[in-house]
């Protein structure tokens, strides 16, 4: 019984035109990405990736950068990361990016266009989640890639060897795999926000207060955050003083693979739910 | 059946806001016009049948398709909406091509169903430039070509002669009499009756939410029997026929044309009406050379029905 019903669906999955919505999800992407990334509304996503980038480059110009400053360093990079990256800058410039994807495109008109063309809801919307995190995670990728450079460049042949030789390029990866874990988690989320809500900006304020108070709430409570996962894969733990330690605090120490999973799971319930939504989205701009 | 499109007791309720209220229509191929004033529902009646908004009742059927999440759908019905908006930043040719890469064509067919639709509307020569500097009638035909594109069988236009200089007008009505004799459904909401007249096989009269009437304009008039009909009659002496309509009582209103060569004369009773005029014409009192109906188009029915001063929307 179980086994007939596992090949009907196997069999109803592979009757699917794929090859198709290959070519649907390949061109809604591209028309996407150029949309993100190639327009004026984007500069300002691309000023929260890139003014650590600035500030850290006038850092590596202008001062002298002794080599027992490494490890000051790396715990300023690594803050970087968690209180600026994760807490404003990927968190403000994914409410940009995945609010515009549809309720900008309500706003401006436009999304009967994508509605009435012969191509899945869900599927429209999925691409429009993958177009937005390849956006997300091509700016602040690449604003990582520069920090992380540009903050050992100066240390010359003590830097390289960090690096290359150190814990550096690990620090790297996990810094890397935490930027996309955070845009892929809060575009999902964000993106849902902007299909329940007309303004979605007052919702995230309460989910960045949220974000905020997460780690003195009970433990299920703090399974329901993006940064909760993220504090536990950063390779540097960051001590910060005063009220910025309730932003570093791991009141419940968890493994990066069970921390990356949760979140994972959180982000496809939370696709799941927008996936239902658009399904039964109208378009009735008058009320935007 | 297949080949209709079906309303079976469909309501649309915006919260507490009635769009239209159970309505019930079966709309064959040719041209159809919707005629009603502004709120009536002529929008929201398209948007239904397009999926864009879903029925609060009821069932549609779009050539067997129902309009919920269906690509098969939107594979044969191109739907021109109101809405004078773009994606930001687009050219025509893009808009038109992005919208055939998402039916899954390869670029070559892309490309030449692009050139194609844009043709059609003439607007080749402005296909590179950004949308948001065209004409409103510019942007008009954009997006006519953009529903036409994929040759759809099904055409949805929303005040498609809007913004339309009279030489374009008079294009685009060339076209949907074109696609109309293709056999293809041509749904149009215009408050352009006169045009409508010339265009439409059937019409679709809708306020309030409610359906008035539908049907051919001629099968329309004669179900609104409580107005007297009016013709046009043409002779020599219409002064003449007037009083003589008048004094066998076959008449309730007589108006001279403009040129003294003929005059409008209101009836009751259209059958006895015309029997009379045969009776008036075989005694050779008159020399009628025409006879007309004067009030069986869009704008009069619109005005019975409806009851305003003509200004449907």
């Amino acid at each position: 019984m179980m086994m007939d019903a596992v090949n009907t669906f196997l069999k109803n999955l592979a009757q699917q035109p794929w090859g198709l919505w290959w070519i649907q999800a390949r061109r809604l992407v591209r028309i996407e990405v150029r949309r993100n990334l190639f327009s004026w509304k984007a500069g300002w996503v691309y000023f929260l990736a890139f003014i650590p980038t600035f500030i850290i480059f006038f850092h590596f110009v202008f001062e002298y950068h002794h080599p027992s400053w490494l490890s000051d360093d790396t715990n300023v990079l690594a803050s970087v990361i968690q209180l600026y990256y994760i807490r404003l800058g990927v968190f403000f410039g994914c409410l940009g990016i995945f609010s515009r994807l549809i309720r900008g495109e309500m706003i401006e008109r436009s999304l009967h266009f994508y509605l009435l063309s012969p191509v899945r809801r869900e599927l429209l919307l999925l691409c429009k989640f993958v177009a937005g995190s390849l956006s997300a995670v091509l700016l602040f990728g690449s604003a990582t890639i520069a920090d992380f450079a540009l903050m050992y460049a100066g240390f010359g042949a003590a830097g390289r060897d960090y690096v290359f030789n150190g814990p550096g390029l690990g620090q790297l990866e996990a810094y890397l795999a935490i930027i996309v874990l955070a845009c892929l988690g809060y575009g999902a989320i964000f993106l849902l926000l902007s299909m329940i809500f007309r303004n979605p900006t007052p919702a995230a304020m309460m989910l960045l207060g949220w974000e905020a108070i997460n780690p003195v709430l009970p433990s299920l409570l703090q399974k329901l955050s993006v940064a909760s996962y993220l504090r536990h894969l950063m390779p540097v733990s960051v001590s910060a003083q005063g009220i910025l330690a309730l932003l570093t605090v791991e009141t419940e120490p968890v493994s990066a693979w069970a921390a990356t999973l949760g979140l994972l799971v959180l982000i496809a319930a939370v696709l799941f739910y927008s996936c239902y939504r658009i399904r039964t989205l109208e378009i009735r701009y008058t009320t935007e | 059946m297949n080949d209709q499109i079906i309303f079976e007791d469909v309501s649309k309720f915006y919260g507490e806001v009635l769009g239209v209220n159970r309505i019930s229509l079966t709309i064959p191929p040719g041209i159809t016009t919707l005629v009603g004033p502004n709120g009536s529902g002529k929008t929201t009646l398209m948007n239904l049948m397009t999926g864009l908004v879903q029925p609060s009742n009821g069932r549609i059927s779009v050539l067997g398709h129902a309009p919920v999440n269906s690509p098969d759908l939107f594979r044969i019905l191109g739907y021109c909406a109101q809405f004078d908006s773009f994606p930001r930043g687009i050219n025509g040719w893009d808009f038109i091509f992005d919208s055939l890469m998402l039916h899954g064509m390869n670029e070559a067919q892309a490309f030449q169903m692009t050139a194609e639709a844009l043709d059609r509307v003439e607007l080749g020569n402005a296909a590179g430039r950004k949308i948001a500097g065209y004409s409103k009638g510019m942007r008009q035909k954009v997006r006519l070509a953009q529903a036409i594109a994929h040759h759809p069988r099904v055409l949805v236009l929303d005040e498609p002669l809007n913004g339309l200089d009279p030489m374009a007008r008079a294009e685009s009505i060339a076209l949907f009499q074109e696609l109309g004799r293709q056999g293809m459904h041509l749904l149009i909401s215009s408050h352009i009756l006169d045009e409508v007249d010339r265009i439409s096989d059937r019409v679709i009269l809708i306020t309030g939410g409610y359906l008035v009437a539908e049907g051919s304009i001629r099968q329309v008039r004669q179900e609104v029997r409580e107005k007297p009909m009016q013709v046009l009659i043409r002779c020599d002496r219409p002064e003449v026929l007037a009083a003589r309509m008048f004094s066998v009582n076959h008449c309730v209103e007589a108006r001279l044309h403009a040129d003294g060569q003929g005059v409008f004369l209101r009836t009751g009773d259209i059958d006895q009406f015309y029997s009379m005029l045969n009776g008036i014409a075989a005694e050779g009192l008159v020399k009628i050379e025409s006879v007309a109906p004067a009030d069986d188009d869009a704008s009069a029915i619109y005005q019975y029905l409806i009851g305003s001063g003509g200004g449907a929307s």
